[in-house]
């Protein structure tokens, strides 16, 4: 994963200032009475609490399963990072408009089966669509990446037009894409089964070797995921469209006196969103391999996870795509380190919901008002 | 309550702030907006915690953290803005918090127990409201009488109003007079602020001055008259407060012809503006000053009117029609409408120009923070850099940033509401030489206020709307307060 560098006023003396910053911030605490020093190291370890407890987890986990930080683990976590980080991109929009998208998971699955029933190999005996030839896998991922902006605008313009709570207008859509999966894996000679059978070019488009590490091929869709990442880094921080989503975010009436097109704004917020599910079914649909109805089941959560980790805060106006990136990541370091525990899989989501909550509790600390 | 002192950031609100007291007296608590009156009783009430001083209630020392507390201690206040349960009923919105139970084993709301006692508290008062009655179908001033009682189910001794007859009629000020004669006969003290000199003359039996966060004086009121009040509040030449004028109105500029709003309380009002001219909005609270800057700006629906920038007709459908022709609105909650908190300066600052700075499809950051110092160099904004939060500034501050963004607009017609509430007396002087300034570059300005020297002293045209309408235009040069006050109620 290439550093995204979001500090725009580094220059030739960053370090040299960072050094001597570093030095007078340890003089100032020093020079501090002790019931003071107390509060402030109190302060810093609540307020960085999820990457102590996550760095923690990390080394413990490192010391007694050594094979955690082996080439293989650090690839597959590397993978599993890139797999998931569009969808929570999109998610982290609507989070710093001080929305949600609960029917994230489930578009992803919807282009999920979509993309694949379009890509199965001719000849495979349950192919969903016998007669079809082929299709470029390039198409397919415009019309997933298509499919997921329908579902994007749906969602947006409820939120926008009518003042709908995202929640609500999520949890809405959520239902009505979940029915259209399972109408849409009826069809054709697929009779609601799973899909699979999916043609070698969309599976070498997507997991096809990159490149190797120590003998382990490094997935093509890693490179997807950093590209991905850049796009939106530059339309959060470098474009009209990012800039007035923060506003939005921040504050809705004061930025209808700014001028700002409110409407449009949260529309394309959602829009967006919807493109990066379908990024991430087309992706899913590969690395998988075989499309179920409950492919992406629950993926939104882990995603609104990712970004409340990461500091996209559900106050609004604020969040960095740096932080989503990190937020994916720490997640699934977790994940994994835990599966290298051998723990209970149906305990990962007892321990992923105490992380969303711990993760909010000590996010919301900041916002709250001091006096 | 003595020497009670509270510091913002770069600004002292209270120093040595002082107020005595006596149960079953009425006291008047006066002082310009911005003396620090308010913040004094913030501090009583633990929204603010006091730097320094001590309150001392019947002799003991008492810190409250919450109005609540407060309020079980029996200090309540009624507030100007009533916040209150709407969608509950009468009783519910007194007892709340404390619902009497049918019995300690048995802990389900007692409904009889409750609307017999609220009965009782009513008629005691003299109120003649129905406990089971919705909040939201009773008149503010009704409301407010909840209000007073909840106060009195509370056993209050102190009784805090600010500013309770700011928007009463004549009668249902009558009505709450009576209620303050009663409540004052139950030997309770009650502290009354209020900007209406007959008002206070009428009720009060004590007064005390405030001016910038001091405590100047206290007497009797039997021994003060208006203009000793007036004199002790402003403690200053009127003069000095306003910056020198070189502005020149040339021609029409701007023109609005019988605008009405979908909201009621804009009918049929016209005017005129000229280039580089100040005009000023003067009226009485709820008198559709807000509504027709907002119906000019495009954020609220006109229903009928013309209007006219340079002679061709024009419609702002929505703010951004309207920032495209030229126009800016400050608006008059900061908070809620005007800044974004959570947002640096750069960001608060260029949100409505980012076009400006956009090349090749990108913003240019470098671009953007260069005029965003701009800005705080020419307006002396006082923070460390532009990539400050705008939330911890002062009020002033913030102002000088959202005027800021909008002279990045490089307006034509300037919509100013309310702009220097909330501001320290310093950054207002700072904010009327902005004014000028602007209006010297042949700008056309609408300033809205309430603060009537502010009108008298900045603008050369001063309409006076009433009920909606423009009800006549005064001089500030030759105008008297008397004038604009009757003109202020022609609709009402």
């Amino acid at each position: 994963m290439p550093e995204i560098n979001e500090d725009r006023e580094r220059n030739d003396g960053f370090f040299v200032k960072l050094l001597s910053g570093a030095r007078e911030r340890i003089d100032g605490f020093r020079s501090l009475p002790r019931e003071d020093k107390a509060r402030r190291v109190r302060e810093f370890l609540l307020n960085n609490a999820m990457y102590i407890i996550i760095i923690t987890a990390v080394i413990i986990i490192a010391i007694i399963e050594p094979r955690f930080i082996s080439w293989a683990s650090i690839i597959n976590i590397i993978s599993l990072t890139a797999a998931k980080l569009p969808i929570a991109l999109g998610i982290g929009g609507a989070i710093v408009l001080t929305g949600t998208d609960i029917s994230a998971g489930r578009a992803v699955g919807l282009t999920a089966c979509i993309g694949a029933s379009l890509l199965q190999m001719t000849g495979y005996s349950a192919k969903m669509f016998p007669n079809l030839s082929t299709m470029p896998v390039f198409i397919v991922l415009l019309a997933v990446m298509a499919v997921g902006a329908v579902i994007g605008l749906i969602n947006g313009f409820f939120v926008a037009k009518f003042k709908l709570h995202p929640f609500i207008v999520t949890l809405s859509t959520q239902l009505i894409i979940y029915g259209a999966i399972l109408l849409y894996l009826q069809i054709g000679n697929n009779g609601g089964q799973t899909l699979s059978g999916l043609d070698s070019s969309y599976l070498d488009f997507v997991s096809g070797p990159l490149f190797r590490v120590a003998g382990i091929a490094v997935p093509r869709y890693v490179l997807f995921s950093v590209i991905i990442t850049a796009i939106m880094w530059v339309i959060w921080n470098k474009t009209t469209f990012g800039k007035n989503m923060f506003a939005v975010g921040a504050n809705e009436e004061a930025a209808n006196v700014s001028g700002v097109n409110v409407f449009k704004t949260i529309v394309l917020v959602f829009v967006l969103a919807g493109i990066m599910y379908g990024i991430t079914g087309f992706i899913e649909g590969a690395r998988i391999g075989s499309i179920a109805s409950y492919t992406g089941q629950n993926y939104e959560s882990d995603a609104i996870a990712a970004c409340v980790i990461g500091g996209v805060s559900f106050v609004g106006g604020t969040g960095k795509i740096s932080g989503i990136v990190i937020g994916v990541l720490l997640l699934q370091i977790i994940f994994v380190g835990l599966n290298f525990l051998s723990v209970d899989q149906n305990m990962l989501y007892i321990i992923k919901g105490a992380i969303i909550l711990l993760a909010c509790a000590v996010d919301m600390r900041k916002y709250l008002v001091k006096r | 309550m003595t020497g009670i002192c509270k510091s913002f950031p770069g600004v002292k609100a209270l120093d040595m702030a002082e107020l005595t007291l006596m149960p079953g007296s009425v006291h008047a608590l006066m002082g310009e907006n911005g003396a620090g009156k308010s913040t004094l009783m913030k501090c009583l009430f633990g929204v603010y915690r006091r730097d320094d001083g001590s309150v001392l209630l019947s002799g003991r020392e008492v810190e409250f953290k919450s109005s609540r507390e407060a309020l079980e201690a029996g200090v309540a206040m009624v507030h100007q803005e009533l916040n209150q349960a709407l969608k509950l009923s009468v009783a519910d919105n007194i007892w709340l918090g404390r619902y009497p139970k049918i019995s300690r084993y048995f802990p389900l709301v007692d409904e009889k127990k409750m609307q017999g006692m609220t009965r009782e508290l009513l008629s005691g008062l003299g109120i003649r409201i129905s406990p089971t009655a919705k909040m939201s179908t009773l008149s503010v001033s009704e409301r407010q009488m909840v209000e007073i009682a909840k106060a009195v189910s509370y056993g209050a001794r102190v009784i805090v109003f600010d500013e309770p007859t700011s928007s009463l009629s004549e009668g249902e000020a009558q009505k709450l007079f009576g209620i303050i004669g009663k409540l004052k006969a139950d030997g309770c003290g009650i502290i009354y602020i209020s900007h209406k000199m007959a008002e206070i003359m009428r009720i009060c039996d004590t007064v005390t001055v405030m001016r910038d966060g001091r405590h100047i004086a206290t007497a009797p009121s039997s021994e003060l008259t208006t203009d000793k009040i007036i004199s002790l509040m402003v403690g200053r030449e009127l003069g000095s407060r306003f910056p020198e004028r070189k502005n020149k109105p040339g021609e029409v500029l701007f023109e609005a012809r019988g605008l009405s709003g979908v909201n009621p309380r804009l009918k049929d009002a016209t005017l005129t503006l000229r280039e580089g001219e100040i005009l000023g909005i003067a009226g009485l609270d709820g008198s559709g000053r807000t509504e027709l800057l907002e119906g000019i700006f495009g954020l609220t629906e006109l229903s009928g009117g013309e209007m006219y920038l340079s002679g061709e007709k024009i419609r702002n459908r929505n703010p951004r029609e309207a920032i495209s022709r030229g126009f800016a609105l400050l608006t008059e909650e900061r908070r809620r409408t005007g800044i974004f908190g959570i947002l640096d300066i750069r960001e608060n600052s260029t949100v409505s120009s980012l076009g400006k700075f956009t090349s090749f499809l990108f913003l240019r950051d470098s671009k953007r923070s260069e005029a965003t110092r701009e800005n705080i160099h020419a307006m002396k904004i006082k923070t460390p850099s532009e990539r400050a939060k705008i939330s911890t500034l002062s009020g002033g501050n913030q102002q000088k940033v959202i005027l800021g963004r909008w002279l990045l607009t490089d307006p034509k017609v300037l919509l100013l509401d309310e702009p220097t509430r909330g501001v320290d007396v310093g950054a207002k002087y700072e904010i009327y030489t902005l004014i000028g300034k602007l209006a010297e570059a042949g700008r056309g300005i609408i300033v809205v206020s309430s603060e009537m020297p502010e009108l008298l002293g900045i603008c050369d045209r001063i309409a006076v709307m009433s009920g909606g309408r423009i009800a006549g235009e005064v001089d500030p040069g030759r105008t008297t307060q008397e004038e604009i006050m009757t003109l202020a109620a022609k609709y009402i």
